[in-house]
């Protein structure tokens, strides 16, 4: 147990600490862009911007749905077992990083978390991203390998509920990872030189074949909590076994053919398949429907074995002292708001209001920065004790922090997204064009940059605690772990809910399917190939 | 598998709303053409210079009475940086861009596209208001990305 609290200890402080680094930079980018200070001769936005972006979207949310992932897999299957191929796979991750992230610091990667090309970023940069992939590849093949031993030595039995939600999350995101890998394959030699051009639509087709299923990846991160972990914070029970398992296949399936929703503004794609892939983007609500009324069915039933009735006293039922349970609470709060922005962003024309606008940003902050990052932090106000055995330090402080972040985000992203309907757009240094632009988005975005600066203060107060529960050592007893069971009484999942590998091809099928059409376009159009260039 | 009453009358509301935005949808880009820009034609990027009309951007009126403006979009600029269109015109933008990924977004109005070195992308737009109006790029382009910006005057 110690061998495995350890790997998993790794995998959650480096998320931790990708976090606080990345809230410092988010803050600095907040506050430049807001004009609220004068930047430094050497403050470099857009470097910083792509720090941000790498650290948050990709290292934070992986290195923690990893630790995470292992976390529940070792627990649900307990025996004796090596973890080595776990700690290779968190090493080779993180050399992975550090090489990306040296040349984003050097300056020689200054492109964003989204590398679009033509923009030609050192070939170190991308090998690094490369690795990181590869460690989290190495990640599933344990997951994989544990539930491969489970089904060996357990005929009949079927699969513990939460290795088979972490199990589908890294199937689906092995599926995803093919493309953004397929991308690398032509941007390396062309990075080192080797090849003249590139082919710029095939490789955003293929960043966003993996660049949209990220997000569900973040987003069955945290369903793996909510249905696994949470209930037990309230005394409560799985609403449903099958209906979970249900929900996590149709997430394996739905999640990998939406990423054109990305592209509906570009060229070289026709209409035809945008609306296309405004139908699957669509059906991915389907299984977040699913999950909101579970958990909501879940907090009712848990209040009414307390003899409680009616919505409020289901809520005050509820507890709204635990540091732990409040993280995931106010992520699903803010999750309703993102669910229904990202309806408006999936939906064909009406993207063209919307698009690479600062209503973008507001989106993807309040749901990776919603429940996301909410679930993950008050997930590891319970984690951290039951792995180090070590007791939560200060739960009154943990507790005004989840607060101050969700009051932040909310201020943050609001003032975001009425920017946007503006016409702010995202991603620029400044909004003055030399005195040119409307007033009214630098007001907003003073008031973004507020929220970003309580956020920044709810983070600080984040590494406190994280910091904090090590260096003051008190001992807990407490590192028993029970998830969530459903409802006695309740009958197991039919077989179709609980075979994996095999739904697993078949979302490898669906994804080829629907992006067969636009891709064998791509490749029949008489495309010209772009010589790239250093732009920064 | 049992499934709860509720829960069915709560899944038939969410797809059926999801059935909703795409019939609204559907509807509003097949009898009235709204569709997002989705410009077909490719282009030599290194030779984005030398090809009409993009070796003369600017304005050009057709015999129907509708114009046309043809944009280059380049680091840190557009050509041409000042065009006058008439009110009341229907005016179909066309844009490309000889270098790296740019956007092309005039805010308030139905222009929202990215132009991109291999491609030339199309969308139209009727200005009712006279006024200027900002032309922006709003995709990351490099280090004077922020200063990417033109003008369009509306008569």
């Amino acid at each position: 147990m110690l061998r495995e609290n350890r790997v998993v200890i790794a995998h959650i402080y480096t998320a931790t600490a990708a976090l606080v680094v990345g809230a410092l930079f988010g803050a600095a980018q907040g506050m430049s862009r807001a004009s609220a200070f004068t930047a430094p001769s050497w403050f470099d936005y857009y470097r910083i911007l792509t720090m941000h972006g790498v650290l948050m979207a990709l290292v934070f949310t992986t290195f923690f749905i990893c630790g995470l992932s292992l976390f529940v897999t070792y627990r649900a299957i307990p025996r004796e077992r090596r973890v080595t191929l776990a700690w290779i796979g968190f090493w080779v991750m993180l050399a992975g990083v550090l090489m990306a992230a040296i040349e984003i610091l050097a300056g020689n990667a200054t492109v964003l978390y989204t590398f679009y090309a033509p923009l030609k970023a050192s070939p170190w940069f991308y090998i690094g991203a490369t690795i990181f992939i590869i460690g989290t590849w190495i990640i599933a093949a344990d997951i994989f390998a544990n539930v491969l031993w489970f089904r060996k030595n357990n005929p009949g039995v079927p699969l513990p509920l939460p290795a088979f939600t972490a199990a589908a999350t890294f199937l689906m995101w092995w599926i995803a990872t093919l493309g953004v890998v397929g991308e690398m394959y032509f941007l390396i030699p062309w990075a080192f030189g080797w090849t003249h051009g590139i082919n710029v639509m095939l490789t955003r087709l293929l960043f966003w074949y993996f660049g949209h299923p990220l997000v569900y990846f973040w987003i069955m991160g945290a369903y793996i909590c909510w249905y696994n972990i949470v209930p037990k914070f309230y005394q409560g029970n799985l609403f449903s076994d099958g209906l979970t398992r249900l929900t996590f296949i149709m997430l394996l399936l739905l999640s990998t053919p939406v990423g054109i929703h990305h592209e509906f503004m570009e060229p070289g794609i026709s209409s035809g398949w945008k609306m296309l892939f405004t139908v699957t983007t669509y059906g991915v609500a389907i299984p977040s429907f699913i999950t909101a009324f579970a958990i909501f069915a879940s907090f009712e039933l848990a209040a009414r074995r307390q003899g409680r009735r009616g919505f409020w006293q289901t809520v005050t039922a509820l507890p709204w002292d635990n540091p732990a349970f409040c993280g995931p609470a106010y992520g699903m709060l803010l999750f309703i708001l993102g669910g229904f922005g990202g309806l408006v962003n999936a939906s064909y024309a009406m993207d063209t209001v919307v698009h690479n606008t600062i209503w973008i940003v507001g989106h993807f902050h309040v749901t990776v920065g919603g429940p996301v990052a909410l679930t993950f932090i008050g997930i590891a106000y319970w984690m951290i004790p039951k792995l180090t055995g070590r007791a939560l330090f200060s739960p009154p402080f943990a507790l005004l922090q989840t607060r101050l972040w969700f009051l932040g985000m909310l201020v943050m992203s609001f003032s975001m997204h009425f920017a946007g309907l503006l016409g702010a757009p995202r991603r620029t240094a400044e909004l003055s064009y030399l005195g040119s632009a409307p007033n009214e988005w630098l007001g907003y975005m003073l008031v973004a940059a507020a929220g970003g600066l309580i956020l920044l203060t709810s983070i600080v107060m984040f590494a406190i605690v994280a910091i904090g529960t090590v260096v003051s050592n008190k001992k807990t007893e407490d590192m028993h772990v029970e998830f969530a069971q459903p409802l006695e009484g309740a009958e197991p999942a039919p077989p179709i809910f609980q075979s994996l590998f095999r739904w697993g091809v078949v979302a490898l099928a669906a994804a080829a399917i629907v992006y067969a059409g636009p891709l064998l376009d791509m490749l029949h159009h008489p495309a010209f190939l772009a010589p790239g260039m250093r732009t920064w | 598998m049992h499934i709860h009453k509720y829960e069915r009358w709560w899944m038939t509301f969410g797809i059926a709303m999801l059935i909703v935005f795409l019939v609204t949808l559907a509807v509003a880009a097949f009898s009235e053409n709204i569709d997002p820009p989705s410009g077909m034609q490719a282009i030599d990027p290194t030779k984005v210079a030398q090809t009409p009309p993009f070796d003369h951007p600017g304005l050009r009126r057709l015999a129907d009475g509708t114009y046309e403006a043809y944009y280059v979009a380049e680091v840190f600029a557009f050509e041409p940086p000042t065009l006058t269109v008439p009110a009341g015109k229907k005016i179909t933008f066309y844009v490309t861009s000889p270098d790296v990924v740019h956007g092309f977004f005039i805010p308030k109005t139905d222009i929202n596209m990215m132009a991109v070195p291999g491609w030339v992308n199309a969308q139209s737009h009727t200005f009712t208001q006279p006024g200027t109006y900002l032309l922006i790029c709003h995709e990351y382009c490099g280090i004077g990305h922020q200063n990417m910006f033109a003008k369009i005057v509306v008569r």
